[in-house]
Order: C-alpha cells, then structure tokens, then sequence
C-alpha cells in the first residue's frame, strides 16, 4: 500500500515534469532541452518574488508563470526560428540555452536552503500511511493539469489548430493555421508548464541548480518510453516509471533509481523504439 | 536603402578553379595556393609548443589539443553522419577511467594504457550507445546527455573506484615535450585523417545516411552497422582525451564526466563552422586559452560558452572557417540589381 501511495506521487511528478516537454515536442517538432532549466528558472524566480521582494505568494506563483510563459516565445521566436528544421542546430541551441540559464543560477544562488513553502501544511493518512499534504497536492495538480490539457485541446479553437499543426503540417498550413505562431504558443505553454510543475513540486524538497539536470533526464526519459509527442504515452509511461521507481528505492536502494531510468530507456528503445504508444510513427522513426 | 537594390556576388579565384584540375602542378602559385594553408597549421601547431612563454602555457596548449580533438569528432559526428552527442563527457569520463584503472591495478605505462583505453573505451560506448542508433531524430542527443549523468550518479553512489575520490597517483609521461607533441600530433593526424575519410567512398555512405537513410537502406547497406563505426571512431577519439587526460594529471575522477567536456567542444565546433572540421580546431584554438583567462570566475565560463555558442548560432550560423574559406578562394563585390 505503501509503494502503491508514493509511486502515485512519484508518477504525478514525473508526467508534471514531462508533460510540457511533451507538448512542445507534440505540437512543433522542437525538443526543448531547456525544459530542466526552465523548471529550476521558475522556483529560483517564485523564490525571489515571494522571500525576498516580498510578493504575496500566489501572485509570485503567477508572475513566473507568465515570465516563463514569456522567455520561452522569446527563445522561440529569437532562436529558434532561425534554426527550424535543421535538427543539429536545434538540439544544440536549445541545449546550451539550458545550460547557459542552469550555470548562471548556479553562479547566482550559491548554498542550499533556497526553498518555497507548501500550499497546505501537514499530513494526512490514506489507508494507514502517512503523506503530506503537499503530496496529494502534487496529484491533484497532475490530475487537474493533465485534464486542463486535454480540455485545451479537444475543445478550444486554438487547442485545435495546434492539434491540426501537430497531425498534419501542410494541411494545416493549407487551413490558414500559422505555424510559427503555433510553435510560439506551443514553447509559451510548454514552458508555463515546467514551470506550473516547478511550483507544485518544488516545495517538497529544496530548489537546486542540479534538479535541473534530474529534471531534464526525467522528462526526456518519460518521452521517450511513452512515444515522443504522444500524451496517453507521456502519462502512462510517468506512472511506470514512478511504481518502478519506488519498487527500486523500496526494495533494491536508492541508487539504484538513476540505473532502472537508464535501463527502461534502453529496454523500450531496443523492443518498441517508437514508445510504448507511437504506433503509427514507427516507420517514420526507425532506420 | 531607396530603390536601388544590390547584392553581392561571389566568384571564385582563377587559382581556385585551376588547382582542383589537372593544373594544380603548373607553377608555384597554384601549388603555393594549395600547400600554404595545410603547412601553415602544421607548422604552427608543431612551433607553438617551443613558443610558449611558460610550462603553465604549455599545459594549456595539452588541454586546447584535447578540445580539439573532442571537437573534430563531435562535427565528424554531427555533420558527416547527423548524430548530434550532447555528452562527450561520456568519452573522456569512460577513456579515462579505463587508463586508470589499469594503471593502478597493473601499473602498466601510459604508452600501453593510451591505446587500450582508446579501443576498448570505444568499443565500450559504441555498446552502450547502440541501442539508439537504429532511429533517427533526437532519440542520440537524449541518450548521450543521460550517460554522463547517470554515470557519475552510479559511481557516486556505489562508492567503487575511488568515489567521489577518484583514483589518483597514477603513471604520468616523461615530459613536458611528450605530453605536449602527443596531443598535437594526434590532433594532425585525426584531422588529416577524418578529412580523407569523409571524402571517400566511405565518407558518401556516411553523408548519405544524414541526408536519406531510405535511399542508403535500399542500396542494400547496413545503415545501423555504418552508424556504429562512426560511432566507434567519435568514442575512440575522445576515450583518447580521456585516457590522455588522466596520464597528464596522474588522476582520474568524476570531473572527468564534467559538464566542460561536453560543451566546449560543441561551443567550438559552432564557433569554428560545422562541417569544416578545421573549424572546430580553430574554435579550440581560441576558446580554451580564453577560459584559462576566465578561470577566475569559476562556473560563469560554461554560461560564456554557452552564451558564445548560441550567438554564433542565431547571427553568424556558418562559423568562422567557412567565412576565412569563403574569403581565400573568392572575390566578392556588390552588384546593381
């Protein structure tokens, strides 16, 4: 029972942390390497709001939603632009913007001890064992994002064209739908999203730079088991990854964590390359 | 601007045209055209050492070699064959530990240890990388930034080979003078080397793969088994760094999978021109003494690779190499339209 509770945390933590990479990939073809960076930008920045220009802690929360709403159209639109389609220079510009931001908040915020506090103090018991608040938070908030999400985009005109952007690029472009916009909003919302995990997260442990990094890999790692740019992959391959994770650290050690993330990307890559749910892009995908 | 309306018009050099024909022998211009430049690196690279005001400046000069050679390997990689590596760090970390530990536990020389880490190490992160060479897009770029990560998480927390540690005291070269014509050398003659490859039959099939690998597939070649020898040949050449690297210090620890080996060298390939690989060369030349002199402010060198790296790629994404290139073998003038 008790792994059953903390890998349901875990795995909500994870598909928070993957989901806007995914839906940045899912809608532009743009793998945002800077996702881990932009993640640890919005609990550095909801920490200077909040402790110390003394911001009133929800308005924080939404001003580094939007600034990072906001930096990630600008790296669409000042760099990314310039490099679209060609795939090396993609990943690397986006990469070594990551870097760039992780480094200079390393330089900035030296020491530990930089962290938010949670939305609800305390715990509660489920079934026997104890969890913080925090933690069913981090549930709820995966649950009500992931729904948000779907709701955008199943319901809404713009969801919608980023859909028709995402399924069929030509017939949406034949459709009057503008593709850099679409990439813009898509990296705008991709990049809140890091950062909506950043602040519904963050709060259990303590902001540091290298979380950045962890972040990165787990959101890359989930993609890539789930089917990159696919959504019911993104989620279920958040849970797996979380139940097996908690097994891991339960009942085999902690260290071994960061082996069973390696060895799950291997094992997909090797049995169903595509993810456990990119069936129709297999072709496309393998040599 | 107004109404009128130029453009710039490039031709190439009468010499240019000539030598890459039969005439390249017909005089000392054409063959002063075509041989200046080759002898002019060399001979740099080989005077440089003796130049150096001091050992410390020599040292620098081992380390900028083994940015080099991270950084032709990573443009032999990334433009020849479409893999982009985000994690070079994973070379040097695997070359180097490797070296040293065969080093500690046997006490063989470096002369020996070199070359064993240099295939071994190869052939070891061909294996771990090959599980993501049968597809295409970003599924490389996303393995190779995990291994270094998750390597050095493993042996930090297993606590083996030293920890967090490293292993230290181990055989270093003779001297100086080996340590430095060493890398300067190999840096020759990988570049030669790779420059000769990538023009070969070979080195179509390479580029093929880049462009279609449909087309190379239907051609009835191994696209997979082509991608694992490029491979092979990226890991070996920075398993060398590594292995050299930990016989220069006489240590080889976890900062051997920093974040500087992966960046810099991609910084300087960017920086040099992708695709020339005497660019990336060029891209080391200048940016690890610039580092040497920004070793003062500690981390912030990463944010001015990256910072470097990225303006080169939003305002100047040919690199500096193709624009020396472009400048020797072509006039340019602006003409009306």
């Amino acid at each position: 029972m008790e792994v059953f509770i903390y890998g349901l945390a875990r795995g909500s933590t994870l598909a928070l942390m993957a989901v806007g990479f995914s839906f940045a990939y899912g809608v532009s073809r743009l793998p945002n390497f800077a996702h881990g960076a932009f993640y640890i930008l919005a609990g550095f920045a909801t920490w200077v709001f909040a402790q110390s220009l003394g911001l009133n802690y929800v308005l924080s929360i939404a001003i580094s939603l939007v600034l990072l709403a906001a930096i990630g159209a600008a790296m669409y639109r000042f760099i990314l632009i310039r490099v679209r389609g060609m795939e090396v220079s993609e990943i690397i510009a986006s990469y070594a913007l990551g870097v760039a931001i992780l480094e200079a908040l390393r330089c900035k915020f030296v020491g530990t001890g930089f962290s938010t506090p949670v939305f609800i103090e305390g715990t509660i018991k489920v079934a026997g064992v104890p969890i913080d608040l925090q933690r069913v938070v981090i549930i709820a908030g995966g649950v009500v994002v992931i729904g948000l999400i779907w709701a955008f985009t199943h319901y809404t005109r713009l969801g919608l064209s980023l859909r028709g952007i995402a399924q069929d690029e030509r017939a949406a472009l034949m459709l009057g739908i503008d593709s850099d916009r679409a990439a813009t909003i898509a990296l705008a919302i991709g990049s809140a999203l890091a950062a909506l995990a950043a602040v519904i997260i963050l709060p259990v442990g303590s902001i540091t730079v290298n979380e950045g990094y962890d972040v990165l890999i787990s959101a890359l790692a989930v993609c890539i088991i789930g089917g990159l740019g696919s959504w019911t992959g993104t989620i279920l391959a958040a849970f797996i990854l979380g139940f097996a994770g908690t097994l891991t650290a339960t009942y085999i050690g902690t260290m071994w964590e960061s082996v069973v993330v390696v060895a799950a990307i291997i094992l997909v890559l090797l049995l169903k390359p595509s993810g456990l749910f990119g069936r129709q892009k297999e072709f496309e995908e393998r040599v | 601007m107004g109404t009128e309306a130029r453009r710039k018009e490039r031709l190439d050099r009468g010499v240019k045209v000539r030598t890459e024909k039969l005439y390249a022998v017909s005089g000392w211009q054409e063959i002063t055209y075509l041989v200046l430049p080759r002898l002019a690196l060399i001979l740099g690279l080989l005077i440089l050492p003796l130049v150096m005001p001091s050992m410390y400046w020599q040292k620098v000069l081992c380390s900028m070699g083994v940015f080099a050679l991270l950084a032709i390997a990573f443009d032999f990689l990334a433009h020849y064959v479409g893999l982009v590596c985000l994690g070079g760090a994973l070379f040097t970390g695997v070359g180097a530990y490797i070296s040293g530990l065969l080093s500690s536990s046997t006490g063989l020389s470096p002369a020996l240890t070199i070359p064993i880490a240099t295939l071994g190490g190869g052939l070891i992160c061909t294996l771990l990388l090959l599980p993501c060479l049968p597809l295409r897009g970003v599924y490389f770029a996303i393995v190779t930034i995990i291994y270094p990560l998750a390597i050095v998480r493993i042996l930090t927390a297993l606590n083996i080979w030293g920890g967090t540690e490293g292993i230290s005291a181990l055989a270093t070269f003779p001297n100086i003078w080996v340590e430095v014509y060493l890398i300067l050398g190999m840096v020759l003659i990988v570049l030669f080397a790779l420059r000769r490859l990538v023009n070969e039959d070979y080195g179509l099939v390479l580029r093929g793969i880049k462009d279609n690998d449909q087309a190379v597939r239907a051609s009835g070649i191994n696209v997979t088994f082509y991608k694992a020898q490029a491979v092979f040949i990226t890991a070996a050449i920075g398993c060398f760094c590594g292995a050299y690297l930990s016989c220069l210090y006489g240590w080889c620890g976890l900062s051997l999978f920093a974040l500087d080996f992966s960046i810099l060298p991609i910084a300087a390939t960017v920086m040099g021109g992708l695709g020339t690989l005497v660019g990336p060369l060029l891209g080391a030349c200048i940016l690890t003494p610039l580092s040497e002199v920004l070793r003062a402010i500690g981390t912030w060198r990463i944010v001015i690779y990256c910072v470097v790296l990225l303006s080169f790629i939003v305002f100047k994404p040919e690199g500096l190499m193709n624009w020396i290139q472009r400048k020797y073998h072509q006039f340019e003038h602006w003409e009306k339209i």
